[in-house]
């Protein structure tokens, strides 16, 4: 009995860590993957604001938006995340990553060290931005300040401090597909689907999550729990928002007032100082896109 | 006749009598008023800004008092058994760090007295002013106010 158990154990030593270790290797994008490209900072910029980096890693109890020192708590079921340093900065921000580096963390979330990320940064949508657009928002955020100073860890109780175990999440929940438009839709509805589903990750607030913290698909958009840890974020499909015509989304994402002349609240109110910044076509596209959001079923 | 009116304007005022009790002993029911208030001031504001109706000086002065009297009640309207109940959306963190959010309604305050002349002076004044005004609300609503549900 006791050396069936041991050759048990053997086996499942041999066996289950190799394949362990295999599937949970943090991907990467090599560096020869690129051709040459000239960063387009004012879409670069485009990007920043849509994206919302500044919500997340902008220094708290501050107004610029623009210093990316990080250091914002976020707390979560799994534990408290804090936000690290996008900045400039050689040392302590992004300032030393390459290019290659920066997109793999946006698109695998796989850090330059090679571990994973904690899906707190919304890879899941940010793997859907064009490589392209990265590069631009990798060129525009080494235009931002430079901070120095690294922010302390994660606070997460085991198990979800063993970042390898986040390979397994990742084959679960990181399916790698870039944004396909739907040609049965117009130019405009599609450039409201990218900009929602790939830099705005929209869904990762306002979707409810299961046990393991990814979006449960088939309730999308139907409302979830804030970052803040206090109160809930909105249903935003035509199941609640039927009323909302397309003026009244672009009402709220350029002045924060939605139609019954109420204004947004908590983080969405960092939400729309970046949406107001946006063009108004862009504004346009993500109101028309939000607009054909379907109730749930 | 004359005594039917008589009794129905007894009933009104008991039912704006009893109205005007609860909202001194219940703080939840007092501040949303406010809000709600405020509300429709801005609504008010809000369409003249647009050109959806033609500026008028006295209702956006009329606007600006309101909002200062909210910001100058709202610190006193939180006492510890008001956190919850009537829907309110009154986050959590208010009694955590009182201090700021009476602070931020100081702030706001002061941006509505700040803004108050120049916004009833014109409509280019009242272009202004608002998104100044509105800065100040979110300033205040992005920490504290849980979103609608």
């Amino acid at each position: 009995m006791f050396r069936k158990l041991v050759i048990v154990a053997a086996l499942a030593a041999a066996v289950v860590a190799p394949a362990f270790w295999y599937l949970t290797i943090p991907a990467t994008i090599p560096a020869n993957a690129f051709t040459s490209h000239t960063g387009d900072l004012a879409n670069g910029r485009t990007m920043f604001l849509i994206g919302g980096c500044s919500s997340c890693h902008a220094v708290p109890e501050q107004k610029d938006a623009t210093l990316l020192g990080g250091g914002l708590a976020l707390h979560s079921p799994f534990g408290v995340f804090y936000v690290p340093n996008i900045s400039s900065d050689d040392k302590d921000g992004i300032g030393g990553w390459s290019e290659a580096q920066f997109v793999t963390a946006m698109v695998k979330g796989t850090s330059p060290g090679g571990e994973h990320l904690y899906p707190a940064l919304p890879y899941t949508s940010y793997q859907r931005i064009r490589i392209d657009d990265l590069r631009d928002l990798f060129a525009y955020l080494k235009t931002l300040p430079a901070i120095s100073g690294k922010v302390r860890e994660h606070d997460l109780p085991f198990p979800f401090n063993i970042r390898r175990t986040l390979g397994i999440w990742k084959l679960l929940f990181l399916d790698g597909k870039a944004f396909t438009p739907d040609a049965a839709q117009s130019a405009q509805w599609n450039r409201g689907a990218y900009l929602v589903n790939g830099p705005g990750h929209c869904a990762e607030c306002h979707s409810p999550r299961n046990l393991l913290g990814a979006i449960v698909a088939s309730r999308r958009f139907t409302g979830g729990q804030s970052p803040t840890g206090q109160g809930g974020v909105p249903n935003i499909t035509q199941g609640k928002l039927h009323d909302w015509k397309v003026e009244d989304f672009v009402e709220t994402l350029e002045t924060g007032m939605t139609p019954d002349s109420d204004r947004v609240g908590g983080p969405m109110v960092e939400v729309v100082a970046n949406t107001k910044q946006l063009s108004a076509a862009d504004r346009e596209a993500i109101a028309v896109y939000l607009k054909s959001l379907p109730a749930p079923k | 006749m004359k005594r039917t009116d008589g009794a129905a304007l007894a009933a009104i005022f008991a039912v704006l009598g009893a109205g005007a009790v609860v909202a001194q002993t219940d703080p939840i029911a007092a501040r949303m008023a406010l809000m709600k208030g405020n509300n429709d001031n801005a609504t008010v504001v809000v369409q003249m800004v647009k050109g959806q109706a033609a500026f008028d000086a006295g209702k956006v002065d009329a606007a600006f008092a309101q909002w200062a009297e909210t910001a100058q009640k709202l610190p006193g309207l939180f006492p510890d058994n008001s956190k919850t109940g009537q829907k309110t959306r009154a986050a959590p963190k208010i009694w955590m760090t009182k201090a700021d959010f009476d602070a931020k309604a100081a702030e706001f305050a002061k941006v509505v007295a700040g803004n108050r002349d120049k916004a009833k002076a014109s409509l280019v004044g009242l272009r202004a002013a608002v998104p100044v005004v509105a800065d100040a609300c979110d300033n205040c609503h992005k920490d504290y106010r849980l979103a609608k549900q």
